[in-house]
């Protein structure tokens, strides 16, 4: 089974910050598959497209998925309203996910906003050989910083306005960490200038990057072509879909 | 269990239910949920002479109660389907509509040439795409282009010929007999309606293509008009679609005219719509004790 579709038991909801939800899903069957950078293809009562969210947890013994999602309209707001004990309608795991090298000794992680959950899986995956680096709006967003912790990861936060951690973008403590090299991957989610910038840095200092992308999309699963993405393949220029293809890329292969 | 078979145009369909082109690829990614041989048919994504890289993202955008695409026939190509695509779905107890398009009436009869040596069931002629600035849509709004490229395509194939239609005409019956006029073999309505949507706090409209076609729920009375006005303006079989999500919904395309039925969006709610609305159209026709959906075709009583 790469993925399969159906209702499952939410275990646990969570607000995590103003408009911001944690959910954790029993799916045993959809644990079992996923991996960090996939994402799950939620149904929205009465409307017609699913809502994708990226996976923040996968507990494979447990059996149980947790994604943290934001309100973004009327769509996850709707999703937002059910609770634990509810069953939640998921397509899932959908998409192709980061690349999880255990010979990495050092990976650097950067999550924007909502971009920063599924760096979570990641930072579990490589433990204190992760510098996760979370950047937010302001401290009242800021959200997973103990979750990130946990892991072992050295956690570095910034906000934009400075009322939490570092004031400033997520590109300063990186930049900063790739002068000191090292890094064998680095790993990012969040608006696409920051990613554009991480990307940058990266191709400048020649590390190796995986970034994962959003965009509008309708099926889920690569049958539409819905969620086109300019993207460079054996030096042709090539619309990849952000479902199948991605929704995580190697830096390098993306036109932005 | 009610016989559930239909014959469109000489051809057998075990179930009248058939995935839309464009939402469906060629079945590959629905066959991880379930085996495609649960369906009548597959409409399989719309085929051009060369591959097509499509329309700049976003390409979807929500409506109430629907969606707009503007997709803009991204394909791999008619040599491709025929080379990759076509063997793996004649693996399939399903009839294959090859839906194809093209930018100029001899594009599109170089593309169906191509398919009359092959195994494919029937050909879907699609006049009506919305989302490319030539061909598509173009061919489809006027009774004479829409005789012009069905003629063309026609005289390059013995193959079941459907010609797909555009809803946004002023009367869809005058096209459907062109095209009837023309030789094709049946008709297929509706492709999806132009529309658009703007983000308002960008002052931008949603799709980078400005509009698109419009489908889901909140077109299904549209396509049963027309579907009905159709019926009873041609003696070809008509293939009806358009937001169909449920078994009473394709009862109700049935009733107004329609031997078989494409599903479309629903598909996007409910990766196994398809298969559901047959279950359903089953146990509808079972509680009314009618034993062949055949039965109810064109059985609307209009006032």
């Amino acid at each position: 089974m790469k993925y399969t579709q159906g209702q499952y038991i939410i275990k646990e909801k969570s607000a995590i910050a103003r408009e911001i939800y944690s959910f954790t899903i029993s799916c045993p069957e959809v644990a079992a598959a996923a991996c960090p950078g996939q994402f799950v293809h939620i149904r929205a009562k009465g409307f017609t497209l699913r809502r994708p969210i990226s996976i923040c947890g996968i507990d494979k013994e447990k059996g149980t998925l947790r994604i943290v999602f934001e309100i973004r309209g009327e769509g996850t707001a709707e999703i937002a309203k059910l609770n634990a004990g509810d069953l939640i309608d998921i397509l899932a795991p959908l998409g192709h996910g980061f690349t999880v090298n255990p010979d990495f000794k050092k990976v650097v992680l950067i999550g924007g906003g909502i971009g920063t959950p599924p760096m979570l899986p990641l930072a579990k995956a490589y433990g204190d050989r992760a510098a996760a680096i979370s950047g937010f709006r302001n401290a009242s967003a800021v959200i997973l910083q103990e979750d990130f912790r946990k892991t072992g990861a050295e956690t570095i936060l910034c906000t934009d306005d400075g009322s939490a951690g570092i004031h400033g973008f997520v590109t300063q403590p990186f930049t900063e960490l790739a002068e000191k090299g090292g890094i064998d991957a680095v790993y990012a989610c969040g608006p696409m200038p920051m990613l554009k910038g991480i990307a940058a840095i990266c191709k400048e200092k020649n590390i190796y990057c995986e970034i994962s992308l959003e965009e509008r999309m309708a099926c889920g699963i690569g049958a539409c072509l819905g969620c086109a993405c300019r993207t460079v393949r054996n030096d042709e220029e090539y619309f990849a879909h952000v479902c199948k293809d991605g929704p995580v890329f190697k830096a390098e292969e993306v036109l932005w | 269990m009610a016989d559930m078979s239909v014959k469109v145009c000489g051809v057998d369909f075990k179930n009248p239910i058939i995935p839309a082109s464009g939402v469906f690829g060629y079945g590959r990614e629905y066959e991880e949920l379930f085996p495609l041989d649960k369906l009548g048919g597959i409409a399989t994504k719309g085929t051009t002479l060369h591959l097509r890289t499509g329309n700049l993202a976003p390409r979807i955008a929500e409506t109430p109660s629907g969606m707009l695409n503007s997709v803009g026939l991204q394909n791999p190509g008619i040599d491709h389907f025929i080379e990759t695509e076509l063997p793996y779905l004649l693996t399939k107890d399903l009839v294959v509509l090859a839906n194809i398009a093209g930018s100029t009436p001899d594009e599109c009869a170089e593309v169906a040439a191509k398919l009359e040596d092959t195994d494919v069931h029937m050909i879907e002629l699609n006049i009506s795409c919305p989302n490319v600035k030539q061909g598509g849509a173009a061919f489809g709004t006027s009774c004479e282009m829409a005789a012009e490229v069905t003629k063309r395509v026609r005289a390059v194939t013995k193959k079941p010929l459907v010609v797909k239609l555009s809803p946004n005409v002023t009367s869809i019956a005058d096209i459907a007999k062109s095209v009837e006029a023309a030789g094709a073999d049946a008709v297929s309505l509706i492709n999806t309606l132009l529309g658009m949507r703007i983000d308002i706090n960008t002052g931008r409209p949603i799709l980078r293509n400005n509009v698109g076609g419009m489908s889901g729920p909140a077109v299904f009375p549209i396509a049963v008009r027309m579907v009905w006005q159709v019926a009873n303006a041609v003696n070809i079989p008509v293939i009806g679609m358009g937001g169909v999500s449920s078994g009473r919904d394709a009862i109700e395309l049935m009733m107004a005219g329609a031997s078989a039925v494409q599903v479309g969006a629903a598909i996007f709610t409910d990766p196994y719509a398809p298969v559901r609305i047959v279950e359903e159209m089953n146990d509808w026709l079972n509680s009314k004790g009618i034993s062949s959906v055949k039965d109810i075709i064109g059985t609307v009583k209009p006032w």
